[in-house]
């Protein structure tokens, strides 16, 4: 799964929420990756400031894994832009 | 008191902290006793919020009770100096109507001042402050008395383990009096503000005038507390982040030169992620929730009498709450004891 945005998230996980890099990919769930619910709140706000996009707290809720998140921030219009 | 020890009101004054009095019920509840009864765990509750115990008042104390020692505590700070305000920043008023501030001047022995409350949720010790500094630079009072106090545990719902686990009792107030921007002590500019469109996200929807108590029997749920705390928890960060920022650039502040942050202690986690996002290192942020869970207004008194300050620190307050508002200022700490 490459692409920016799933580039732009695992480099979010790991710079903000620690998540060894080893750990990541698209397969893992939040659980896997040791984020509780507050976690999943504080990556939706982190999404919201790094890619424009906004996940709602019913939409992360039902996000299985890391690839789940990069799917649906894509599909609402996330971009990265080069900084 | 001597007319001395009073300072003359007078329009364009500067607002200086000169005093700071705490004070807790006596009674501390552990994660431990919370969970006999509610499907949580102590490691629940401490890696969500961070809290490890908190007080409860005991059944015959209110608001007052608490407001009125915390405002004792301040003065005495102060050196016993006569206010000529008392305001009370609090969400659990003794009662619906009257505000409670009055009462609480009264047992202080303040008879004639002026007294009201401020409701501003867990932002209300910031906007009360406001509202003393406010009266000081207005020529309306020379020396004002600011609390924050709550009794909030009865309102809690306990059968909700998001908002039972989170809140306890206490109470803190500062008194600041007329005096010159260069005084240790001043307080600098304020950055208020509210969103009334999330008005629901932290409620307690029974007993105001759009559902009475007992006339319209309001659902069993409606007489408690109410917190959407995930909601709650994303629209605070962002918010109290921006305020902050506000007030360091109106007052001139570099975020380097903050000695001590003290934020509403509503969550260890929300405190961690603004002061990430400001650039303030671990070592400044000010933590006490595992003492005292979240005592909403009054969280900021109670963190700044455990915040370790030396005179002529920078202290950056800033606070969220239910409303939505929030608030922030700054200002340097003046050579005082607390009380």
């Amino acid at each position: 799964m490459a692409s920016a945005v799933y580039d732009r998230v695992a480099a979010l996980l790991v710079d903000r929420f620690g998540v060894p890099v080893d750990d990541i990919n698209p397969e893992a769930s939040f659980e896997d990756l040791d984020l509780d619910s507050l976690d999943l709140v504080e990556f939706s706000l982190a999404c919201e400031e790094e890619l424009g996009v906004r996940i709602e707290d019913e939409e992360a809720e039902n996000l299985a894994t890391l690839g789940d998140a990069v799917t649906l921030l894509e599909s609402k219009g996330a971009t990265v832009q080069n900084s | 008191m001597t007319d001395a020890l009073r300072p003359r009101p007078r329009a364009g004054a500067t607002a200086v902290i000169e005093g700071l009095g705490t004070w807790v019920p006596p009674r501390v509840v552990t994660n431990d006793e919370l969970a006999q009864t509610l499907d949580t765990s102590d490691e629940w509750i401490r890696t969500r919020t961070g809290i490890i115990e908190r007080h409860f008042a005991d059944a015959d104390m209110s608001t007052l009770d608490l407001a009125t020692e915390a405002g004792a505590r301040a003065i005495k700070s102060a050196g016993g100096a006569q206010v000529d305000a008392v305001v009370l920043g609090t969400t659990t008023p003794d009662r619906t109507c009257p505000g409670t501030a009055p009462e609480v001047a009264s047992r202080l022995g303040l008879p004639n001042v002026a007294a009201f409350d401020v409701q501003a949720v867990c932002s209300g010790f910031v906007y009360a402050l406001a509202a003393g500094v406010g009266l000081v630079a207005a020529g309306i009072a020379g020396r004002v008395l600011v609390i924050g106090a709550e009794v909030i545990t009865p309102f809690m719902d306990p059968e909700d383990r998001g908002t039972k686990v989170i809140f306890g009792d206490g109470a803190g107030g500062v008194v600041v009096r007329a005096g010159e921007p260069d005084e240790l002590g001043a307080i600098g500019p304020f950055d208020l503000g509210s969103d009334g469109e999330h008005s629901v996200l932290i409620s307690l929807p029974a007993g105001g005038s759009r559902v009475p108590f007992a006339r319209d029997q309001p659902d069993r749920k409606d007489t408690y507390f109410f917190m959407d705390g995930r909601e709650v928890y994303r629209h605070a960060i962002p918010r109290m982040v921006t305020s902050s920022q506000i007030v360091l650039a109106k007052a001139g502040v570099d975020v380097a030169d903050v000695d001590r942050f003290v934020g509403h202690q509503a969550n260890a986690r929300i405190l961690d992620a603004v002061a990430e996002r400001l650039g303030i290192p671990p070592e400044r942020r000010v933590v006490n929730i595992d003492k005292y869970g979240n005592t909403a207004a009054a969280t900021i008194p109670l963190a700044l009498a455990d915040a370790d300050l030396s005179a002529g620190d920078r202290v950056l307050i800033t606070a969220f709450g239910g409303g939505l508002t929030w608030g922030s200022t700054t200002f340097t700490w003046p050579d005082l004891t607390s009380a």
